[in-house]
């Protein structure tokens, strides 16, 4: 459920000068932030191949602004998570995602980076929501460029609706806790259960 | 039936199990582990067998607990256009101990560390036995066995926790670190843990 | 059999007339400063390791001491998962792990499933299955032409190649459903047989694509900064090939004529009309030219492949590894059987077990099956070549520099997905 508290100003109120001025800044800065976002394709299996080919010439990112791929993180603006994450890969990520400066956003693309996708084994991370805070997760295996493309989409809508102003609206970083994870462990075994096939992992004839 | 198969029989006895057709044309022979390196060392350099490419090595364990676990070496000639598949059974409630073919061909290196990683059959001789698909300190076991479950034995969360924990950048062998050579010259509980895989966490900056 | 020889005139060569490679030495007047040797970390997050693949490179000012590559990035269990799924569940898994030609590695399994299980396919399928690899080929090359001369800086080639990519995407959409994770065939045949307009899309193909290849030749062969970064670069000796296990192009440069479609043929190979071109020094430049070549022969073989195209079923006649059609199985009781135990227990195997190697684009795929007569194998390894050839990138840059370690690293032709499993 979604709760949208948006105050009206009426001209001649006090604040009307302040309110509107406020919006105008989130507006510029949300288009030039949306519209220009660096990913930092951090591509690991067969979704990174289609993120090739989205950005080669027949899909082409480029028009939606991806126009650089940053390969160092301290320039890039978006981390696209492109295919499966195991374990052995984890603290990369979660290195790589903090050395990204604000603002940063998440995109993780393909089945195995949202929920672990057909590898439901010990080597996989179920899902890097489990390591970093993800924006859009974007299914698929692998995902068309063309889904690619409508998540990179529904970012920039994401990022068109943030605010500087409105904390609950606002882009902060999410650190690890003392325990050097991201959610609680109940959490974390909650989301990683086992579903469809692998469910039967102990009948192996 | 390969002639390779009555030459290593004439040549070495008993160390030569019993030798079979498998379903895709291959010979299947199985040797005693001590006499693994003498017939390997045979096979390679006899001028009439020369089996000069290795193809593969790998190891099987069975569902059925009563057979034995093998190491599979998968040979071939390039010269003759000959396969041989040669075995080596092990307990696998024993200790899985078996001699080091990288001597003799150099691809062997990655694929023995590999059969160590998954199934922790420890190859005598070999360079630089350690984890390769796993990292060092991985501590769940071996993945190939079949007593290892298919989602690891300890929980998601404990998976994840340990999985942060490893420093990215502190998996290096004994050959990359330039203290190899001083190992001696550590202090002893240094030398335990490098023994142990454990090579170090980053200090947090003060 | 012909010999294709390509004599540049470079005005600093790459390689002396001995063969040798020059390099200008930096004249100092200063004394040596010594000083430590650097160790530094390439990747995994890397964009010119091809994936996730950690490079740790001893450095000596810029030249090369050892470099000790760690793998296992992406090592996602496929061993352990294929024993708990039945054989035709295994295909889709076969898709991720060469992703760049994953049709051939679909065929490569069903072709280790059905020898050890003793089915023989039918004239039509032995000739889709070829279509199928000789398209993975090409595909293959092409990313790796592009990524290559990405990593040395050329980067139009890329564009081009992957614009022949997508005309091959098309094409395997239109067969499969997918573009990328095809999942073609099935154990006794395929998923599905060839739509219409398949045929004469490839033949369109076939018409075109040597005109691209043509392009990337012309732009890169006779380049003297490409013949510069990569004559003389990371070479292995023919005996260091074969006692590294190497396997495909990279065995074929340096001067081993193995082929497995030639050597131990498969799918009716020995029929087709192709060379398999070898190298002599085994060098970067040599597997480039190898791997260009086989984009040709590729073509050549696709070309008789649709010349000789048979008609017929796909799917082997036999009911217990086929499933019947779903017409049948509704309204027939024996169908209906069937398709229940193929999708509830799956086909069992008899007991025994099977090799196939076939010749990826990367190299030898082998596919190895252990089977207890049950309907799960009791071990299913890949002989991946991406992973056999990787080891050997210390031996080859040794005494390099470190921007010869990316032209190396790019001539290994690896796929991080076969590497780990």
């Amino acid at each position: 459920m979604k709760h949208v508290i948006e105050t009206k100003e009426v001209a001649g109120s006090p604040n009307y000068h302040l309110t509107t001025w406020k919006k105008l800044v989130d507006w510029a800065v949300n288009q030039s932030r949306a519209n220009s976002l660096w990913p930092m394709p951090f591509g690991t299996a067969c979704c990174a191949i289609e993120f090739m080919a989205t950005a080669a010439s027949r899909f082409d990112i480029a028009r939606f602004g991806m126009e650089r791929q940053a390969f160092s993180p301290r320039q890039a603006d978006v981390l696209i998570c492109a295919g499966r994450l195991p374990f052995k890969l984890a603290p990369v990520i979660r290195r790589i995602y903090d050395q990204m400066p604000q603002p940063k956003w998440v995109i993780s693309m393909g089945a195995c980076a949202s929920s672990g996708g057909i590898f439901d084994n010990y080597a996989m991370v179920q899902g890097i929501d489990t390591i970093v805070p993800v924006d859009v997760y974007v299914p698929g295996c692998p995902p068309r460029p063309e889904g690619l493309l409508y998540g990179i989409l529904l970012l920039h809508k994401k990022i068109k609706g943030e605010s500087l102003f409105d904390a609950v609206r606002r882009r902060d970083e999410q650190l690890l806790d003392e325990h050097g994870l991201r959610l609680p462990p109940a959490e974390i075994d909650e989301v990683s259960e086992p579903f469809g096939n692998s469910v039967h992992q102990f009948r192996s004839a | 039936m390969n002639p390779t198969v009555g030459a290593l029989q004439a040549t070495f006895g008993n160390a030569i199990g019993r030798a079979s057709d498998m379903r895709d044309g291959w010979i299947s022979v199985t040797v005693r582990a001590d006499r693994l390196k003498d017939v390997m060392t045979w096979l390679r350099d006899h001028p009439e067998h020369h089996y000069d490419y290795l193809v593969d090595v790998t190891a099987v364990e069975y569902r059925d607990r009563e057979r034995p676990l093998e190491v599979v070496y998968l040979l071939r000639s390039l010269a003759r256009k000959a396969d041989l598949r040669v075995k080596v059974e092990l307990d696998p409630r024993g200790e899985l101990a078996v001699d080091s073919v990288t001597p003799l061909w150099a691809g062997a290196n990655w694929l023995e560390r590999e059969v160590y990683d998954m199934f922790g059959v420890v190859f005598a001789g070999h360079p630089d036995l350690r984890r390769i698909l796993m990292w060092e300190t991985y501590a769940e076991g071996y993945p190939l066995r079949k007593d290892f479950p298919l989602r690891g034995r300890f929980s998601r969360a404990e998976q994840v926790r340990q999985a942060l924990n490893v420093n990215p950048e502190a998996n290096y062998s004994m050959e990359e670190l330039s203290i190899a050579e001083a190992y001696d010259e550590l202090p002893a509980d240094m030398r335990e843990r490098l023994r142990r895989g454990d090579r170090g966490k980053v200090r947090e900056s003060e | 059999m012909s010999k294709r020889t390509v004599e540049l005139e470079l005005a600093t060569p790459g390689v002396d007339a001995q063969g040798q490679p020059t390099r200008v030495p930096l004249v100092a007047d200063e004394p040596d400063l010594g000083g430590e040797h650097l160790l530094i970390n390439l990747g995994p997050q890397h964009p010119a390791t091809h994936g996730v693949l950690r490079l740790v490179v001893e450095l000596d000012g810029e030249t090369v001491v050892r470099v000790i590559p760690h793998v296992g990035y992406l090592h996602s269990g496929f061993e352990k998962l294929g024993e708990y799924r039945h054989y035709n569940q295994i295909i889709p898994l076969t898709d991720r792990t060469d992703y760049l030609s994953p049709m051939a590695n679909n065929v490569g399994f069903a072709l280790a499933a059905e020898r050890l299980m003793g089915i023989e396919i039918t004239p039509r399928c032995t000739v889709l299955r070829v279509i199928a690899c000789e398209m993975s080929r090409i595909i293959s090359h092409m990313v790796w032409l592009g990524t290559t001369a990405i990593d040395l800086g050329a980067f139009t080639p890329f564009l081009w190649a992957f614009q022949q990519r997508e005309r091959i995407y098309n094409l395997q959409e239109m067969w499969t459903g997918a573009r990328l994770t095809t999942s073609l065939t099935r154990v006794g045949g395929l998923m599905a047989d060839i739509p219409d307009g398949f045929v004469e899309g490839l033949r369109e193909f076939t018409r075109t694509f040597p005109d691209t290849l043509d392009e990337i030749d012309r732009v890169l062969t006779r380049n003297a900064i490409w013949a510069g970064r990569t004559q003389g670069i990371g070479v292995l000796t023919a005996e260091e090939a074969t006692n590294y296990s190497l396997s495909g192009p990279m065995l074929r440069a340096s001067g081993v004529p193995w082929d497995m479609r030639k050597d131990q043929p498969y799918l009716g190979y020995e029929t087709y009309d192709f060379e398999v071109p070898v190298g002599e020094h085994g060098d970067v430049y040599d597997r480039f030219l190898v791997r260009l070549e086989e984009c040709y022969q590729s073509n050549k073989i696709l070309i008789q492949a649709l010349d000789r195209l048979p008609d017929g079923p796909i799917n082997v006649a036999d009911p217990r590894v086929i499933l019947p059609p779903k017409s049948r199985a509704m309204s027939d009781m024996e169908a209906m059987i069937f398709h229940f135990k193929q999708v509830m227990e799956g086909v069992k195997a008899p007991v025994g077990e099977a090799y196939v190697g076939i010749e990826n684009p990367k190299g030898e795929l082998g596919n190895y099956l252990v089977s207890d007569g049950t309907a799960k194998p009791v071990r299913w390894r890949i002989r991946p070549p991406a992973f056999i050839n990787l080891a050997s990138i210390s031996k080859m840059s040794e005494g390099h520099l470190l921007s010869d370690l990316i032209a190396i690293n790019a001539s290994v032709d690896i796929v991080m997905g076969e590497v780990d499993r």
